[in-house]
């Protein structure tokens, strides 16, 4: 057995090499993070783009067509290219580390995940060149304006997005099969970290809805180029139909993009707490609900749509119930830090902006969960609002608070402490700045994807872009914070937090190329 | 720490998965260039080359990583635990197959529940009607509400004969399948051999026949894609089934290539057992969709 | 009803006007009692989830300022509870019931369309709305009246700006009014704040809804649903008048059909049919083919200098009658009068580089039509 001795304690390789060709969970750890910023910085120059626009009524800078291109854009950019990859990234970094395994279970399988992505947004961001534009549909691309009426770039997008889905399923497969079988002896599952057991589901859900997105683009693709009707009303189909479909996926998809996050925000809570997790076992418990919950809610996407009654107060019910397992969440972070001994270093700061936000988003969640309110709501700028408190002081500060987290970790290195606080003041600001006032002229009545609007939105959309660019340039802060860490940051403790606990912090800072070449012991406690 | 247990197999770096990420790359974009430019109404060589290239690549890539695994295995580098990574990885890429499967029965069932009869007056959207008010609800629906764009159907294909002969085909196969597998776990290759062997040609034999129904349905029924949402579920879920018997065939033949070639233990024979799950997996959704697409 | 809303007036009068629509910062009232009842249910939720966001943040800031290391707070080790736990699990859910209740009984009411005085079928068309009196012979276009320059920022804009059209709905009060929404392409969405009322319009089915307007005035909404290139410009006007008023409305309407009619027998004079046909084009040509002709290629082609708009005269109006199979070039005989048409037909033939100087008559197209 001469070849394990030689490839397991082998460094890393030189050059560009290492990365194309490396089964190194860090490895494609960092090539998922980088790429993800890479994405998020495209999504944000697009979310730029459309402030821009919208600084004032009127047509300034683009043309509706552009416009369209850049919402939809902008759209699948954050949410398949940035929030997505991010998390995988994290998941490989910290999965293996934090369960005690030399690995992720099928590491070549683990490289051909990531590297589909590149070419995959290659291929989306492509269509921007072409002639008749980029996807121009929204990123809900609901047929017939994305088969019969779309550009003819549609077809790279439908193949972009299998592409996506096939990274997508590669890499939850692996996370969970890591999961389930790479744990050190002694940790059963519930002595899991919440971070693996948040990704757990997640890679479930994935597993779950990933195909479906397929199937429902593989549809369209049907429909555009084989001449069938599935979404046609005069062969027999019904446009409705994809957005059944459709939301079957991408309701889930919006719990993908969170769960995540509570899982980084349950490791942060306690670390700085210095207490354990309070209720441990509801988490668990919440987090599967929710999950479960997540397949039965899709049509509160759809409450305008003309559902029949009974259907109409399914969803709503349904929709409803989810706040019940959430707030079981919300209450736990909370009992957590109740009693402890805090200290607010900047992932501290970001979890706790996370917790109070995302209720935030949560709560107007719950409002468009009401249905007959939410003819109202449905289609404004209020609903941008609940997404984005969700998705960005919600997933996004979640990735950033991981980060901060475990940077000391991944490269032995501790970031600037006042920097990292200025990122969080700015960051708290700008976000607020930029996505509350969104409420305001959604309730007064102005619908998303336009590019003019009427005069009386004027004020708080001046205010809205102002936010947005405070927002996005204070996130080169975070850029620059972290490159100057990897660069020259103080060398950094095996265990920088001292209320830290978990087995990612027995190994060395910087984490060793491999680590748990042979399983740790582990005694966990109940 | 002492270890009790052989160490998990972590590979070196490998060149397969960019391989295959170009591959993909490859026959995705030359496919979205080949429909792309056919809808312009042009035939494409470039495009062409692209697409064919990049199966090439995919299928070369599959060659090359599956004989590094089978090269890796036949070392011994492979712990009990790593049999079960792939167990465990398998199990979840079938049900991923599942999900995509559920949501072309899922459209069948809206269709049929919900779409069809509310343009045809019933139901609670039944005032649709008001816009296609010669447009009867019926299943199978052989007339679309606007037949000008959606031609009727003469025929649909008769259950009872070659769907049948099939549906007999795939299940016995799935038991000539357990036979081999019963043979490989005592060890008795010339039965192996047998027993895949039927278990193949069974299987092609299904092929055969799906693709005459396919030709008397174009040619005969006027069944077609584009003959409204019959036709278009009808060879959506018999069409995608056919595409994944045509893979299980490819990996049948690959089994007993190996198996010719003296591969398996009776103890570790992982490789076989994940290309049986597959096939069990495939011949499930065919009786589904005989009972739902054919007779129901 | 009117108790309800009283109750929720007197926070309103107690807050800082921020939460008062008078700044367009919430959600209309509207005037229909479904609009209001939306509007306390909206309310409603509104403060319940200010109470718990105010229970919930109080907790937690106040154990962020007394539970701090710095304040040398010790950390305690309890980490489990099965009895809050399962108070935390059920209060929430008696608050979802609560809410519920009354978000059931405004959704059933709303879902009740029979028994109206007057039918209205609302058909969406990228990018303009068409309204269809059921049994009034009364069938209009009603499209974006904003002009382009205000638009391009080329003059200043005024109050209604792209909430204007050429076209309003008149409706009378106190009438039970319902609604048939339907699409000739993608999906558009109805959609009046004052009036409570979001419906999608989906091609090839119908939804329903209803109102009862009980104050006369002029409300004003748009598009909801992205429907492509123009979403943003497809405004909708509805103007509720008293009964007489909209009988007068209705008989107004009956002699500009009679009118129309009429000068469909006039001999055109070139000029006439380029001028009309100006207007015309800028309706429901220009969104696409654009107010210069040049188009958005190779979605939407050019005009100006185009091979049909310069060739042969029958092709020309064969395209434009009966559209394009595949594109988004709709028949435009289903949209446009036989007048409007000839007279488009005629701008587009000598407008730009166009100078074939051809003069297409209504005649010719009627025969067009009658031939298709
Ligand atoms: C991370 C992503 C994320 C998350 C977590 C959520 C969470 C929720 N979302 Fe959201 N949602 C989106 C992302 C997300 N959403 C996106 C992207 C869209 C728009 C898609 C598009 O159209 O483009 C959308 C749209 C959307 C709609 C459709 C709106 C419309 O188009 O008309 C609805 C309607 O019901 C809804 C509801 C909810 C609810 C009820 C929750 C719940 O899970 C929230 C639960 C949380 C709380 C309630 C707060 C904490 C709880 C407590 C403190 C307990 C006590 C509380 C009570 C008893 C009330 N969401
Ligand atoms: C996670 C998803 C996500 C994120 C982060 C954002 C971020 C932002 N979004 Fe939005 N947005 C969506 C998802 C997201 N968005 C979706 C799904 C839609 C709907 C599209 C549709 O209608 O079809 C939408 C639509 C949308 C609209 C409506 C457009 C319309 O209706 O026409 C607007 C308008 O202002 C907007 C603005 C912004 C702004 C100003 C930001 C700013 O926050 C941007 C600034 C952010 C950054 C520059 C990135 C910062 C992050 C980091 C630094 C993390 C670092 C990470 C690692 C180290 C790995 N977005
Ligand atoms: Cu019509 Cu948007
Ligand atoms: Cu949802």
């Amino acid at each position: 057995m001469y070849e394990q001795t030689e490839t397991t304690h082998h460094g890393p390789a030189k050059g560009l090499m290492r990365w194309i060709l490396t089964t190194n969970h860090k490895d494609i750890g960092t090539l998922y993070l980088v790429f993800s910023l890479i994405m998020f910085f495209i999504g944000g120059t697009m979310a730029f783009v459309i402030r821009a626009e919208l600084f004032q009524p009127g047509l300034q800078l683009i043309r509706p067509e552009f416009f369209n291109q850049m919402t939809t854009m902008h759209g699948l950019i954050m949410v398949f290219g940035a929030v997505m990859p991010a998390f995988v990234g994290l998941a490989n970094w910290q999965v293996p580390l934090m369960i005690g395994a030399p690995d992720m279970a099928l590491p070549r399988l683990n490289n051909w995940s990531f590297w589909i992505l590149p070419f995959a947004f290659l291929m989306l961001i492509s269509t921007l060149f072409m002639d008749g534009g980029a996807p121009d549909f929204g990123w809900t691309f609901y047929a017939p304006l994305s088969t019969t009426y779309a550009p003819p770039s549609v077809t790279f997008f439908i193949f972009a997005i299998h592409m996506m889905g096939i990274s997508s399923i590669m890499g939850a497969i692996n996370i969970i099969v890591t999961i389930f079988n790479m744990r050190t002896p002694g940790m059963r599952l519930m002595l899991m970290p919440l971070f693996v057991w948040t990704w757990l589901i997640t890679a479930f859900l994935l597993i779950a809805v990933m195909p479906v997105l397929a199937a429902v683009v593989t549809m369209m693709l049907m429909d555009i180029h084989f001449g069938t009707s599935f979404f046609n009303a005069a062969g027999g189909g019904d446009p409705v139909l994809f957005q059944h479909v459709f939301w079957f996926f991408a309701h889930p998809e919006v719990y993908i993009m969170v769960l995540p996050a509570f899982g980084v925000v349950s490791q942060i809570i306690p670390t700085f707490a210095r207490k354990p997790l309070f209720g441990y076992h509801s988490m668990v418990y919440a987090t599967s609900a929710i999950a479960i919950l997540s397949f039965v809610v899709w049509a509160h996407h759809m409450f305008a749509v003309g559902l029949p009654l009974g259907g109409e107060l399914f969803f709503m019910y349904s929709t409803m119930l989810i706040a019940v397992p959430t707030g079981v969440k919300v209450f736990n972070w909370i009992s957590t830090m109740f009693k402890g001994s805090m200290t607010f270093e900047t992932p501290m700061l970001f979890a706790i902006a996370f917790i109070v936000l995302f209720t935030i988003g949560g709560l107007s969640g719950l409002m468009l969960a009401i249905a007959p309110a939410d003819f109202q709501y449905q289609d404004t700028y209020f609903v941008v609002a609940h997404f984005h408190y969700v998705l960005v002081p919600g997933s996004v500060f979640g990735i950033i608070a991981a980060v901060y987290f475990w940077l000391p970790k991944w490269c032995g290195r501790m970031y600037n402490e006042a920097m990292g606080q200025l990122h969080f003041w700015l960051s708290i600001i700008g976000v607020n700045l930029t996505f509350f006032p969104m409420h305001f002229v959604g309730l007064a009545g102005m619908p998303r994807r336009i590019p003019d609007y009427a005069l009386q939105f004027a004020d708080f959309n001046m205010v809205t872009s102002i936010g947005a660019f405070l927002f996005g340039t204070t996130q080169l802060l975070f850029v620059y914070n972290v490159i100057k860490t990897i660069r020259s940051g103080k060398t950094a403790p095996q265990k920088p937090w001292d209320g830290a606990e978990g087995l990612e912090w027995t190994v060395p800072s910087p984490a060793p190329y491999h680590t748990f070449t042979s399983p740790p012991a582990f005694t966990g406690k109940e | 720490m002492k270890q009790s247990t052989p160490t998990y197999y972590v590979p070196p770096q490998s060149h397969w998965p960019i391989i295959g990420a170009v591959g993909l790359f490859f026959t995705l974009g030359g496919g979205g260039l080949t429909l792309h430019s056919l809808q312009q109404g042009q035939v494409s060589l470039f495009s062409q080359i692209i697409l064919f290239s990049g199966v090439l690549i995919l299928a070369g890539m599959m060659f090359g990583w599956f004989a590094t695994v089978i090269a890796e295995t036949r070392k011994g580098l492979y712990s009990p635990k790593l049999d079960i990574s792939f167990r465990f990885g398998m199990s979840w890429f079938i049900f991923s197959e599942v999900m995509f499967f559920f949501a072309f029965f899922g459209t069948l069932f809206y269709v049929r529940f919900f779409a069809v009869p509310w343009l045809g007056g019933e139901g609670d959207k039944g005032i649709a009607h008001m816009l296609w008010p010669d447009f009867t609800a019926v299943w199978p629906l052989l007339n679309a509400p606007n037949t000008d764009q959606f031609p009727p159907i003469k025929q649909i294909i008769d259950p009872w004969h070659v769907p049948l002969i099939n549906t007999i085909l795939l299940v016995s196969s799935s038991l000539t399948l357990t036979l081999a597998h019963k043979a490989l776990k005592l060890g008795n290759r010339s039965m192996i051999k047998l027993w895949l062997g039927i278990t193949l040609m069974l299987g092609l034999s299904f092929l055969v026949l799906q693709v005459t129904e396919y030709f008397e349905a174009y040619r005969h029924f006027d069944l077609t894609l584009q003959s409204g949402i019959y036709g278009a579920t009808f060879f959506l879920l018999t069409g995608f089934h056919g595409a994944h018997v045509t893979i299980g065939s490819i990996i049948l033949f690959v089994l007993l290539i190996r198996v010719f070639k003296g591969h398996f233990t009776k103890e570790k024979h992982f490789a076989f057992e994940a290309g049986s799950w597959y096939w069990h997996f495939v011949d499930i959704v065919w009786v589904l969709l005989f009972t739902l697409v054919y007779l129901l | 009803m009117r108790h309800f809303l009283r109750l929720f007036l007197i926070p309103l009068i107690l807050f800082p006007s921020c939460i008062y629509a008078a700044w367009d910062l919430n959600m209309p009232i509207g005037v229909t009692d479904t609009s209001q009842e939306v509007y306390g249910l909206h309310m409603t939720i509104f403060y319940i989830c200010v109470v718990i966001a105010v229970i919930v943040f109080g907790v937690m800031f106040w154990s962020i300022f007394h539970h701090r290391k710095s304040k040398g707070a010790q950390a305690a080790q309890f980490h489990n509870n099965v009895v809050v736990e399962i108070i935390w699990t059920i209060i929430p859910f008696i608050i979802l019931i609560a809410m519920a209740i009354p978000a059931t009984k405004t959704l059933i009411d709303m879902y009740d369309p029979t028994e109206s005085d007057i039918d209205i079928q609302i058909t969406g068309y990228q990018w303009k709305w068409r309204y269809k009196y059921i049994g009034e012979d009364i069938d209009f276009f009603s499209v974006l009246a904003t002009p382009a320059e205000e638009i391009e920022n080329k003059t200043p804009k005024n109050p209604n700006y792209l909430r204007e059209v050429d076209n309003v709905v008149v409706v009378p009060i106190n009438k039970k009014i319902r609604f048939l929404f339907t699409s000739n392409d993608v999906i558009h969405s109805w959609w009046v704040p004052d009036l409570a009322i979001k419906k999608d319009a989906i091609p090839g089915f119908i939804n329903e809804s209803w109102t009862r307007i009980n104050k006369p005035g002029i409300y004003r909404g748009q598009c909801a649903e992205l429907c492509g290139l123009h979403h943003a410009f497809m405004p909708i006007v509805v103007k509720a008048v008293t009964e007489p008023e909209y009988q007068t409305w209705l008989q107004q309407q009956k002699q500009v059909k009679v009118a129309e009619a009429a000068s469909a027998q006039k001999e055109w004079s070139l000029d006439e049919l380029v001028t009309v046909g100006a207007m015309v084009y800028q309706k429901n040509c220009a969104a696409c083919h654009q107010a210069d002709g040049q188009g958005l290629p190779p979605v939407f082609p050019p005009l100006n200098g185009s091979a049909v708009v310069q060739g042969d005269i029958a092709e020309h109006i064969k395209v434009v009658v009966e559209g394009r199979k595949g594109t988004t070039m709709p028949a435009w005989d289903k949209q446009l009068s036989a007048i409007d048409i000839a007279a488009v037909i005629t701008y587009e033939r000598n407008s730009w580089d166009n100078h074939t100087g051809d003069k297409v008559t209504p005649a010719d197209i009627q025969a067009a039509i009658d031939n298709q």
